[in-house]
């Protein structure tokens, strides 16, 4: 139930300039987990992460397979992501590369290599998910879109507590 | 929103390994140049390097005591990184959050199906 997530407990890390490592642990079997990650009619109901509307949430699960996630983020604006799946090992392991649309230069070259790995032990799994960017300029660049979501955050609480006062 | 790009600032000082290395070390508690030397395996002046380039950005603080000069961590300083993964590291907070709901969903599906989908 809702009580025994793991909620919160997400941890990011920087192992080297150009990497970003996330893990996290989930109340459910790796399987299920691994089918949230990968199916688009599920991915689309966690992808947004509260900031707006998945619009566009495609996915060809296979080695050379594409995807593509579009979403429009609260305040109008359009975020877009696509890349390849490069590896697929069910309920285990998926890699596949992300390039952000818009972003100069959006190429290939820009693209970062992501690994999702799932480990169950006990009926709980952990999630891993290593970000590999070709240079230290463009993993910085992805963090630096994280901190503007997360001022957004802050803006928006600070309007809750604003209207709260009136 | 870009960072500073200053070269006496705090990611800067971490952007080297060796000095993420130490830093690590660091980490589990106060410790002299001697043993910076031995568990990173360069020699002295190159650690002492580092560790001024750490102590000018704040990151390392430093004590006499006797003839040993000790070395510490010093959080606060590494604060601004801490802060700027911050904002990425609230995007997937809220994203596996989202993530735990469907798979609460999920679990509920395969117990009313009896486990079909084993």
């Amino acid at each position: 139930m809702a009580a025994n997530t793991s909620s919160g407990t997400a941890t990011v890390s920087l192992p080297t300039d150009e990497q970003i490592l996330i893990t996290r642990e989930f109340d459910a079997p790796r399987r299920l987990v691994f089918r949230a990650f990968t199916a688009p009619e599920l991915i689309r109901r966690w992808w947004h992460a509260k900031r707006g509307e998945v619009t566009v949430c495609e996915s060809d699960l296979r080695v050379g397979g594409k995807w593509r996630r579009v979403m429009i983020a609260e305040g109008g604006f359009e975020v877009g992501f696509h890349g390849e799946y490069r590896e697929i090992v069910p309920d285990e392991k998926v890699v596949y590369t992300e390039v952000f649309e818009g972003a100069p230069p959006e190429s290939a070259e820009a693209a970062t290599v992501n690994t999702a790995t799932f480990e169950e032990v006990d009926g709980r799994t952990t999630l891993t998910l290593l970000t590999e960017a070709p240079s230290k300029e463009i993993r910085d660049a992805i963090i630096d879109s994280g901190m503007e979501a997360g001022l957004q955050d802050a803006l928006d609480l600070m309007e809750d507590v604003a209207r709260s006062l009136r | 929103m870009a960072r500073a790009a200053t070269t006496a600032d705090a990611f800067n000082a971490v952007a080297e390994p060796r000095r993420r290395q130490i830093l690590d070390v660091l980490a589990a508690g106060e410790r002299p140049v001697n043993d910076l030397v031995r568990e990173l395996e360069l020699a002295q002046p190159q650690v002492s390097k580092h560790l001024r380039v750490l102590r000018e950005v704040g990151a390392v603080d430093v004590r006499d005591e006797g003839r040993r000069r000790l070395y510490r961590l010093n959080g606060r300083a590494l604060k601004p990184i801490h802060d700027w993964v911050k904002g990425y590291e609230r995007t997937w907070l809220e994203r596996f959050d989202e993530l735990d709901v469907v798979l609460e969903e999920l679990k509920q599906e395969e117990v009313e199906d009896g486990g079909k989908h084993q």
